[in-house]
């Protein structure tokens, strides 16, 4: 039998330590909405997205009050994009009405963020592909809760960089259309390597083609539970640091499990994965750096970060495997600048450079996200950013991602505020050398030579 | 049988468990066990029971709880046993 001192536990982590399950993700699969008319397209595309996730948020808050867990975000992620409107879209403006009848099924069901406004190009661009990457701009700053991804890149393919190339240009184009808004487009855009087919966190999620017609997948958090368990055993070697680690993932995967397992039972839609993420958001106490910090950093940036960081992804994936029966997504630790306010403070306390992130990016998920960057940055070193990123991920066979915000009218030291979930974020600099020339070039990057496996 | 957890957590005053047991018999909610400590004039209350009888669900009975709570200064919290049983038993 449960006792007191077990149900106190659990019930701190909660009311305390801002435990939650981040979010519950339906994905659908719009492949049998596909037809060479656009009109009945976009109608069979609302109507699908509101038949299968009529029930989606109900069913959420029903959870959340019975079992007492707050659940933050109820979303839905869809088949990418660019394959579902291949056949009916002629130009990048027929994209832009899908993503303005995604807007419309988001608002209607009630959550709040859709992804799949997406493209897979990781070897070459079919004309959808690009028509799709080219209306990105249009779309994101058309619509509130549509957000877009694009992958350029795999272990498998290596690196499409004409991709890359006109990224940087549709990076800079979005936040252009949304500057009235701090560039907020830009942080509904995700530019991958490697990208999950059933990532439950957006703004990168999309619902794969491999995927069934429909799935639950639960991305998981806690960075204030896995700091409060590592301030009670501070100054502790590192055999005890990580088990601390790894038990305090494993109870807060758990409740993602329990979580996901109802949602499926209760919605009869199947159960897909957990993602293990320690997400982070702005509030004070959800942080990843601040773990950092309790493993003995001064701010997250100082020498050590990428060890510490490498080592609390692992154990957290170490602990989460066995808490769940199917893990999947991105499963590592976030390290969004503008999500997590000890990361803005180690941004301002000169701890912490987009080099240094760079390098963190190499042990754990994601990538460069949420950062912002001064609005007069050049299309080809966004580019190059990306391009660093994707290589990243492609040698590593690991997913990698960059979510840059170039702020259109401010620069270096200033502020941007984005609010809600994605916070605000001071403004970095970015290396001011040109990669012109090597951006430049035509084609892409071959796959590296370790992807040959067979 | 599915349980519910029932945690009363708030400062010491007269007829909490009263107030808490008074709401459950009405709703036709089964006690089960309580156990219950004092640590520095905070009450602490956890209690075992058995809501499959109750007309009510268990959100609404969660909801209802926390007004109750509410009333009298202390934070009721109605909760699925499994959460419990997930995080804490393998």
């Amino acid at each position: 039998m449960i006792n007191l001192f077990e149900v106190n536990e659990t019930n701190k982590m909660i009311t305390q330590e801002n435990l939650d399950v981040r979010t519950i993700t339906l994905g659908i699969s719009l492949l049998d909405c596909i037809t060479d008319d656009l009109n009945r397209l976009n109608e069979n595309i609302y109507r699908k997205i509101t038949t299968v996730a009529s029930r989606l948020v109900a069913t959420g808050e029903e959870i959340e009050k019975e079992y007492g867990v707050p659940i933050v975000n109820k979303r839905i992620s869809v088949t990418p994009i660019a394959l579902v409107g291949g056949s009916a879209c002629r130009s990048s403006e027929d994209f832009v009405t899908i993503a303005r009848t995604l807007d419309r099924a988001a608002t209607e069901v009630g959550v709040n963020f859709l992804g799949g406004y997406s493209a897979l190009v990781s070897k070459g661009m079919t004309k959808a592909d690009e028509r799709l990457i080219r209306s990105i701009p249009e779309a994101l700053a058309q619509t509130e809760r549509v957000c877009s991804s694009v992958n350029v890149g795999s272990t498998k393919c290596g690196i499409d960089m004409d991709a890359v190339r006109l990224l940087g240009e549709v990076i800079l184009e979005t936040a252009e259309l949304t500057k009235e808004r701090d560039s907020l487009g830009c942080a509904k855009l995700v530019v991958f390597c490697n990208a999950p087919d059933d990532n439950p966190f957006m703004a990168g999620a999309f619902h794969g083609v491999t995927e069934a017609d429909a799935v639950i997948n639960v991305g998981v958090s806690g960075p204030g539970v896995v700091k409060h368990a590592l301030s009670e055993v501070r100054g502790a070697n590192f055999e005890t640091l990580c088990e601390t680690i790894k038990k305090t993932a494993f109870k807060v995967t758990r409740v993602g499990q329990l979580v996901a397992q109802e949602a499926s039972a209760r919605l009869g839609i199947p159960f897909g994965i957990i993602d293990l993420s320690l997400a982070p958001t702005p509030a004070i106490g959800d942080s990843v750096a601040d773990i950092l910090c309790e493993i003995g950093l001064e701010h997250a940036g100082a020498p050590g970060t990428t060890a510490a960081l490498a080592l609390l992804n692992d154990q957290v994936k170490k602990g989460g495997v066995m808490a769940s029966s199917y893990v999947g997504g991105l499963s590592g630790a976030f390290i969004p600048v503008s999500e997590d306010q000890g990361m803005i403070d180690a941004v301002r306390a000169g701890a912490l450079t987009l080099e240094k992130l760079e390098a963190m990016t190499c042990v754990c998920s994601v990538g460069l996200d949420m950062i912002a960057i001064p609005g007069d940055t050049k299309a080809s070193t966004i580019s190059g950013i990306i391009a660093d990123e994707m290589a990243i991920g492609m040698v590593n066979q690991k997913t990698t991602a960059v979510r840059l915000i170039p702020v259109i009218g401010k620069g270096v030291g200033e502020t941007v505020e984005f609010g809600g979930l994605l916070g605000y974020a001071p403004i970095m600099p970015v290396n001011q050398f040109s990669c012109d020339a090597f951006v430049g070039r035509r084609g892409r990057i071959p796959a590296p030579i370790h992807s040959f496996k067979n | 049988m599915k349980k519910t957890i029932i945690t009363v957590v708030g400062k010491d005053t007269v007829g909490i468990i009263a107030k808490v047991c008074t709401y459950l018999a009405e709703n036709n909610v089964n006690i089960l066990d309580i156990s219950q400590t004092i640590v520095q004039g905070f009450f602490n209350m956890m209690m075992v029971a058995d809501a499959t009888q109750s007309p009510k669900s268990g959100d609404q009975i969660a909801e209802e709880l926390e007004a109750v709570g509410r009333e009298i200064g202390v934070v009721i919290r109605c909760q699925h046993e499994d959460i419990f049983n997930m995080m804490h038993r393998i």
